[in-house]
């Protein structure tokens, strides 16, 4: 792996970085208090990378998760998604990038309860403005790709925890985002369960996908390529795992 | 998101909440069904009024001389008291009208009270007892079914000849024909010459239940004291050869009551527009009173729409995170929340418009209320239906849009 180059206020990332943070804080105020929760993280991903994100409860792996989503704006510093800088961009716009560069995996599946797999996956095809008939023949696509051809039109409460989460990733998959962002996502599930997962998700890195994952258990981490883990709200280690 | 996605959502949202649905709506439900009754019964009681009630109590072209007017609404006592020291109508003021009004017009003298008539043992009680004219019959366009009516030289020679109301005919005869029968009123004979068709009711009150004979006969005994009549009928071919009579007329009963320039009238001449004057008191109460029913309701059901929609967005408050952290913008979230709020209202709308026409439908049919849908009236309460549902939507909605996906997404 070739070093990176250091990135400073006023560049742009090179167009093989998927993920560029320079030196991005978080502070929250909570009453008089200011918690710092980011201090200044500067962080390079490149396409097709398979990154953990490890750290201790209160390390400011959640904020900065947050952050990479585009769920929430920086205090200070830099962001940049997929050559575009995200960092200043108004809640419409975040919306957008949401939509169209983010594929989101969440512990809790967060599935609706009350619509099918099929309608499910097809959720952020609805807001991208595509046709019925697209945004079906997608979903279709996606949840094939994540082994549940035969489970379409079921219902979440009809499907086992690994099949949820397979539905859930079809979905984050299926607008065909610059990366796939997993918040623990074996965190509901069984270790068998777990390791379907990691298949799945080492099959998509395989395919080309860029994938971002946080948890805090090291098992799960050593599925990952490269491990990045905070502390106190700072980068403390960043290792490449030997292929 | 498109706004047929958000509508679709919407119903999808509806159907499966089946009873939070039903109990959401049934404010605007209800507002709604009254909307559509109240406007039916006035709507219906208009043409009624105008078509009917009016035609049947005066008629067209027509007025009455009497002492004060008949028909009458939220009279002061002391108006009361200032009639009643009014003289009556006499035979000799109403021969005066009679030979004074040179306009070409129809006229009967006319009294009534209420009374028995007995034939053969049978008794129909509280019959309206008439003492009429020869003129009576044309004048309120009443059809011979049997029999004839009374002549002109009966009515003059004041013969004891009856012409009888349709129910009281049924019911002192049962199917027998009664011409040629001998009825009696207070032990006096009457000899039946005819028998009118029968006219139906009005509001509920049968218009068939009655005895006429000549005013001059011997029923004036029962229905006046002597030479006085309650009426004097004047029917013109026109509205404004009525108007020139009614001058006549009242120029005539002036001069015979002495009455200086600046003396107001002390009779009255009252034409169906009168009545419908009457009519229209009535209305403009239940116009007033009406719509302020209607608001009230609407707004309690606007409440509890944003009630329900606000409890919607809570129980819904991670789904919302999840929507927005797949791309949904503020708008989009805004947009699915009112659209459910606004079909909300709608389909209570709808059902309100359904069970309104049905109650009209039903108060027409059982009740001698009229009712008759008005068009507007169903319009007004869609608009109104969507109206309520998108104002009391707006705060659940916005407040839906508002939420920070990150908190959102927490929510257990």
């Amino acid at each position: 792996m070739t070093a990176l180059q250091e990135f400073r206020t006023g560049d742009t990332p090179l167009p093989d970085i998927v993920i560029l943070t320079h030196k991005l804080t978080r502070d929250y105020t909570m009453g008089a208090e200011t918690v710092r929760a980011l201090r200044g993280v500067s962080l390079q991903i490149r396409r097709n990378e398979y990154v953990a994100v490890m750290g201790p409860s209160g390390s400011g792996k959640s904020t900065f998760m947050n952050l990479i989503g585009c769920l929430d704006t920086p205090s200070a510093g830099e962001y940049w998604l997929n050559g575009q800088k995200v960092s200043d961009l108004s809640d419409d716009e975040l919306a957008r990038i949401r939509n169209k560069e983010i594929g989101f995996v969440f512990q809790t599946f967060n599935l609706l309860p009350r619509a099918n797999a099929l309608h499910n996956v097809e959720l952020p095809l609805i807001y991208a403005g595509l046709s019925t008939k697209e945004r079906r023949s997608r979903a279709e696509r996606a949840l094939a790709r994540v082994g549940l051809a035969d489970r379409m039109t079921h219902k979440p409460n009809e499907l086992s925890g690994g099949q949820r989460q397979r539905v859930a990733i079809a979905r984050a998959l299926v607008n065909n985002p610059s990366i796939l962002l997993a918040d623990e996502p074996t965190g509901n599930l069984d270790s068998t369960t777990s390791n379907e997962i990691m298949d799945v998700f080492a099959d998509l890195h395989r395919q080309g996908q860029t994938v971002v994952m946080v948890t805090h258990e090291a098992d799960i981490a050593a599925h990952a390529a490269r491990v990045v883990t905070l502390h106190d709200g700072l980068i403390a280690t960043d290792k490449a795992r030997a292929a | 998101m498109p706004f047929y996605e958000a509508v679709r959502l919407a119903l999808q949202t509806i159907r499966a909440q089946k009873l939070k649905s039903a109990f959401s709506l049934i404010g605007v439900f209800i507002g709604v069904m009254f909307l559509i009754a109240a406007v039916s019964i006035v709507n219906g009681m208009n043409r009624y009024m105008t078509d009917k009630f009016a035609g049947t109590l005066i008629g067209v072209n027509t007025f009455h001389l009497r002492r004060q007017p008949n028909v009458n609404f939220d009279v002061p006592d002391s108006t009361w008291r200032a009639w009643h020291r009014r003289p009556r109508i006499t035979f000799d003021d109403a021969a005066a009208v009679t030979a004074g009004v040179t306009i070409p017009v129809m006229i009967s003298w006319f009294s009534e009270d209420r009374g028995e008539v007995e034939y053969n043992g049978k008794v129909a009680k509280d019959i309206d007892l008439q003492g009429a004219g020869d003129q009576y019959f044309a004048i309120k366009n009443l059809s011979i079914a049997e029999g004839r009516p009374f002549s002109a030289q009966e009515a003059k020679a004041g013969l004891p000849v009856a012409v009888l109301g349709w129910d009281l005919a049924q019911k002192l005869f049962q199917g027998q024909d009664p011409v040629g029968k001998m009825v009696r009123i207070h032990d006096l004979p009457y000899r039946v010459i005819g028998v009118v068709a029968a006219q139906g009711n009005l509001f509920g009150i049968s218009l068939d239940k009655f005895l006429v004979a000549p005013a001059t006969s011997p029923i004036q005994r029962d229905v006046n004291p002597p030479r006085v009549v309650d009426a004097v009928m004047v029917k013109a071919n026109s509205e404004a050869e009525m108007n020139a009579a009614m001058d006549q007329a009242e120029g005539i009963m002036r001069a015979r009551h002495h009455l200086r320039p600046a003396q107001d009238d002390n009779f009255a001449l009252e034409t169906s527009a009168g009545v419908l004057d009457f009519w229209g008191k009535i209305n403009r109460i239940m116009l007033a009173v009406g719509p302020g029913i209607v608001l009230v309701s609407l707004v309690v059901g606007g409440i509890v729409i944003m009630n329900i929609m606000l409890m919607a967005v809570a129980e819904r408050t991670r789904e919302i995170g999840l929507r927005k952290s797949l791309g949904a913008k503020r708008r989009d979230i805004l947009r699915q929340f009112l659209a459910e709020s606004a079909a909300i209202a709608l389909l209570g709308a709808a059902l309100g418009i359904a069970a309104g026409v049905g109650l009209s439908l039903l108060l027409d049919a059982v009740t001698p209320l009229p009712a008759a849908v008005a068009p507007w009236s169903v319009g007004l309460g869609v608009l109104l239906g969507v109206g309520v549902g998108i104002i009391f939507g707006v705060y659940p909605a916005a407040r839906a849009s508002r939420l920070d996906p990150i908190t959102a997404l927490r929510q257990e």
